[in-house]
């Protein structure tokens, strides 16, 4: 029962726990980078950790994109910026953790009921990309601060990113690249717009970004 | 020749980040996009070979999109040149907060929108889901610059707004993706290739639970990038706070790019024999649409909203089309060559408004036929088209629309499709009419000059194809645009 | 010979009970650079409360005199079921796991009582704070119950703790991983630990745990801060055995090695104490929340 892959996806699901309850924007960062270096080594683990030079590059693009770099960016642009907490979320702390946990339930009951797809080795694969996927949305729709609204793009992707790994050995390279070089453009300028945000309303509370209505 | 197509507006955009001079930057801009309408026009005689293994290649959906995008890019390009050789620089007032604010600078205008024509454009040539959804996303980064153009407070937040929505919206689609490799997993399948050609081929064998929750997040994920309701949040910010030419581009080339994707996976359940399944959904996105943007377009107090709205409503009738099949999906092709024509020149217009009267109220805009004739007669044509006014094309496609509703025996539907329209139609001409009739508005005192021809050419000539396309289709087009419907479970 | 093993196995509990408070005291005081109070300053301590007189207000009633009793003998009877050591207990039937969590319910229903009995503005504050918290770390409890009752398959200590070997590791490794934490953050909640409470403090305000017993002195007080140390050392049992399952080694190294544990325990919630500060009380729910949801994933993976 207990191989590699299941121990990297509960990293993912206590990844997951931890961002719905810190508020410690450094700290969130920190998370999703250790998400992202637990999901670059997982088409290793899948694969048996069998080296193969394909499934080596990956790992390794994967790591270094969303273990070091994403994060390398956030962490630039919050040092920019005047807050270092998250404000108060719409779901409060304690509630959004007993969301979590409650969604996590639901994701591995969904995760029964789905049709297995061809030749997945653990059990919790399914489940937890769904869980790792619906924890991104509630980052999303409850958090006030741009900064962990890209958190929670970035928690999506990873989510996404698992199932296409665990399901999709064999997709060509080439669209791998572009999937990660996508990502990395969308952060960068995340990024970036976050700073102009920052430098034009002096706060970077979306709440707040209400100017424009019906 | 696909090569060139992608290349020259490539080049171009490195290039003009790296020139100095403001005109030969833009003459590079409208030299691009009239390289790339020739390139395309050339492939109308002659189709290119595939490129990259069968990824890329221009069958006749991706030919009519793109030759839409191509010559809605070079009408606003022409219009580009004449904006940006206008801007004053430095820091200018706000319409409507009076704060101080700045342009980006013009070598990031110009380079964006290059990249924007030459990421639409791939997403025309993808014949691949993966880098179809590659492009797609890039479209997306591409154009989110632009947006932000006039860099105050509200253009930042529609930009977040966008970029934050349609990315979200995207990642749905990878996983749709990801559904689509395992649904084509299935033995008999020619390996787990994503290759539109070979899923078509190999329909029948295609896992069906997993293709249509696959169907189901494409139409989610890229639906967003198309404006369909209840997804469409981003729209009208974003094409309100954008400058006119991108406005225009984002309503003409954009949505339909994203439409085409929508309708790629269309195919491949199609061939599957799941082609009521996605029909259904059509309708009822459609339907929801129209609904939706009629609501918000009786009252808008802001012109460009209210065109930004009714891209929302149009998207729902392309939608509408495609779920209703038979001769819908024909008037639902010409519907989106009409509106892109009709909707660009309607952007254009409003941006020569704008400058004039420097506010975008419904209610401080008067007089626009006295003040600029020849902008108050393009609104004025513009608005006729956009609701479906014969001669005009739309006119036709409607038509044809209602009349396969009727055909099919949806009377019901018909009626409500009817009525939506009719209640569009009110809003619109009320905000029109206000504006281009009555005497001549406080705020046109000063602003009001001459309208270039660099103003009115690109807006006057989308009008005019649009009429054209309404009285007389050429046989190329129509051979073209049955052959489209063909593709898309219609005749 | 087995009903003597049996009387061992409570009189352990019971005996070695305050040594834990003393362990933590002194490792607090070694990580401070302090020599620190005697090992057996508890047992001292209690000598000295027990020969004490009481003082009662007259506004209280017979609660206040009860409370403390009740408190006492509901955890002398939790030691009785729970097995120390591979050493077998005194009672033992099918769910006392259930009757195991309840009994301290019913201690702690008691002391809320005696608490609001003794009419108390501080008093009453602490009960509410009490009651809230564990309110929120009564099911994470349960929860970790509900675990190793699946893993092992009964639901009796008496059945599930011989069950329980260190052949869990690559069975359900990361499963104990977590209700082991999970475990830690009751521990530390129950007990009135840092980063929950803070046993030292001298400001009513901040208290939860020592504000409820302001108003006690002498035998009762006595008898609360014994009944504490024995709640002590019950859910420690309870944790060590689970996670250090140590066994076959013979009878008298068993109850050593158990003992060890314990004592190990202490050292590490005194080492805890020490380098963490106390959190506010508006992330204290957040933290058993999230205890709660290691063990929700434990009870999944398990």
């Amino acid at each position: 029962m207990t191989n590699s892959v299941d121990i990297l996806m509960i990293t993912l699901v206590l990844a997951n726990l931890a961002l719905l309850g810190i508020s410690r924007l450094n700290t969130c960062i920190r998370i999703v980078a250790a998400q992202g270096i637990a999901l670059g080594l997982l088409p290793l683990a899948l694969n048996g950790w069998r080296p193969g030079w394909h499934l080596i590059l990956f790992s390794l693009l994967l790591i270094g994109l969303k273990g070091i770099v994403f994060p390398a960016i956030l962490v630039k642009t919050l040092r920019d910026l005047k807050t270092s907490r998250e404000i108060e979320p719409f779901i409060g702390y304690g509630a959004s953790i007993a969301a979590g946990a409650v969604a996590l339930v639901v994701c591995m009951w969904l995760g029964s009921r789905l049709p297995r797809p061809v030749d997945v080795s653990s059990s919790l694969l399914v489940p937890v990309a769904l869980f790792t996927i619906m924890s991104g949305f509630l980052l999303i729709i409850s958090r006030k601060k741009a900064l962990t609204q890209v958190l929670g793009y970035l928690v999506l992707e990873n989510g996404i990113f698992a199932f296409g790994v665990a399901l999709v050995e064999e997709q060509p390279f080439l669209v791998e690249i572009g999937i990660l070089l996508d990502v990395f453009a969308a952060v960068f300028i995340m990024g970036i717009a976050i700073f102009h945000i920052n430098r034009e309303f002096d706060h970077i509370d979306t709440d707040k970004l209400s100017n424009l209505r019906t | 020749m696909i090569w060139s197509l992608l290349l020259i507006p490539a080049a171009a955009a490195a290039a003009s980040l790296i020139i100095r001079g403001s005109l030969a930057r833009r003459v590079v801009l409208v030299a691009a996009a009239a390289g790339h309408t020739a390139v395309t026009l050339a492939a109308w005689t002659a189709r290119p070979k595939p490129l990259l293994n069968g990824w890329l290649l221009l069958d006749d959906p991706g030919l009519l999109f793109l030759t839409i995008t191509s010559l809605l890019f070079l009408a606003c390009s022409i219009y580009a040149f004449g904006y940006l050789a206008g801007d004053p620089g430095g820091k200018q007032q706000d319409f409507v907060e009076g704060l101080l604010f700045t342009n980006a600078p013009q070598a990031i205008f110009c380079a964006c929108l290059l990249a924007f024509l030459a990421t639409m454009t791939l997403v025309t040539l993808c014949q691949h889901f993966g880098l179809l959804w590659v492009a797609m996303e890039a479209t997306t980064l591409a154009s989110a610059p632009l947006i932000y153009y006039h860099r105050h407070r509200r253009s930042l937040e529609a930009t977040w707004k966008y970029l934050l929505i349609c990315s979200v919206g995207i990642a749905l689609a990878l996983l749709g993706n990801f559904f689509l490799v395992v649904a084509a997993s299935n033995p008999g399948t020619a390996g787990k290739s994503i290759v539109l050609s070979v899923l078509i081929e190999n329909g029948q064998a295609l896992d069906v639970p997993w293709l249509k929750a696959a169907f189901l997040f494409f139409l989610v994920g890229y639906g967003t990038k198309l404006g369909l309701a209840p997804l469409h949040t981003w729209l009208p910010d974003a094409h309100s706070e954008s400058p006119s030419v991108v406005s225009a581009l984002l309503s003409g080339a954009l949505l339909n790019c994203a439409f085409l994707g929508i309708l790629r996976s269309y195919q491949v359940c199609a061939a599957a024999g799941e082609a009521d399944f996605c029909r259904g959904l059509f309708v009822l996105f459609g339907l929801v649409s129209i609904g939706w943007a009629a609501v918000f377009m009786l009252g808008q107090a802001d012109f460009k909203r209210l065109l930004a709205y009714s891209s929302v409503e149009h998207v729902g009738i392309m939608a509408l089309g495609v779920g209703i099949g038979a001769d819908a999906v024909f008037g639902s092709m010409f519907h989106a060559v009409n509106h892109s024509l009709t909707k660009a020149m309607l952007f254009l217009a409003a941006g020569n408004i704008l400058a004039v009267y420097k506010t975008k109220s419904v209610g401080k805009v008067s007089g626009v036929l006295t003040v600029m004739p020849a902008t108050g007669m393009l609104w004025t044509a513009g608005f006729l088209a956009v609701t479906g006014i014969p001669p005009f094309g739309i006119f036709l496609s409607k038509f044809t629309i209602a009349k396969a509703m009727i055909d099919q025996g949806k009377t019901g539907l018909a009626a409500a499709f009817l009525a939506l329209l009719a209640l569009i139609f009110a809003a619109m001409s009320s905000v029109v009419l206000n504006m281009v009739h009555g005497r001549k508005s406080a705020e046109a005192g000063a602003g009001a000059k001459p309208a270039s021809l660099l103003e009115l050419l690109p807006p006057a000539a989308l009008g005019a194809a649009t009429l054209l396309l309404g009285l007389y289709i050429p046989p190329a087009v129509s051979r073209l645009l049955h052959g489209v419907a063909a593709a898309f479970g219609g005749r | 010979m087995t009903i003597l093993l049996k009387l061992l196995n409570t009189a352990a509990g019971l005996a070695f009970a305050p040594l834990l408070i003393g362990v933590i005291n002194r490792t607090k005081a070694w990580c401070a650079g302090r020599t620190g109070p005697p090992l057996l300053q508890p047992y001292h301590d209690l000598r000295k409360l027990f020969r004490k007189g009481a003082v009662y207000s007259e506004s209280s009633s017979w609660i206040l005199r009860a409370g403390p009793v009740v408190g006492l003998s509901a955890v002398v009877t939790a030691a009785t079921i729970i097995p120390f050591g591979g050493l077998p207990v005194l009672l033992s039937f099918n769910g006392d796991l259930i009757l195991f969590a309840y009994l301290f319910g019913l201690a702690r229903f008691f002391t809320i009582l005696m608490a609001l009995d003794s009419g108390s503005s501080f008093e009453g504050m602490g009960a509410s704070r009490e009651a809230a918290f564990s309110a929120l770390a009564e099911p994470v409890l349960l929860l970790t119950l509900a675990v190793i009752a699946k893993y092992t398959g009964q639901i009796s200590f008496s059945k599930i703790f011989p069950a329980i070997d260190f052949g869990y590791w690559p069975k359900a490794g990361p499963a104990f991983v977590l209700i082991g934490l999970a475990l830690l953050i009751v521990f530390l909640a129950e007990n009135a630990r840092i980063p929950v409470d803070d046993p030292n403090t001298h400001l009513e305000l901040t208290m939860i745990h020592e504000a409820m017993v302001l108003d006690h002195s002498g035998p009762d007080l006595g008898m609360i801060h014994y009944a504490a140390a024995v709640k002590m050392w019950l859910l420690g049992a309870l944790l060590t055995q689970i996670i250090v399952p140590v066994r076959g080694g013979g009878r008298l190294a068993d109850v050593a090695a158990a003992l060890l544990a314990m004592m190990l325990l202490a050292a590490v919630v005194g080492l805890i104490e020490s380098s963490m500060a106390r959190l506010r009380l508006q992330r204290v729910p957040q933290l058993l929340v999230g205890a709660a949801a290691l063990s929700i994933l434990a009870a999944i993976l398990v």
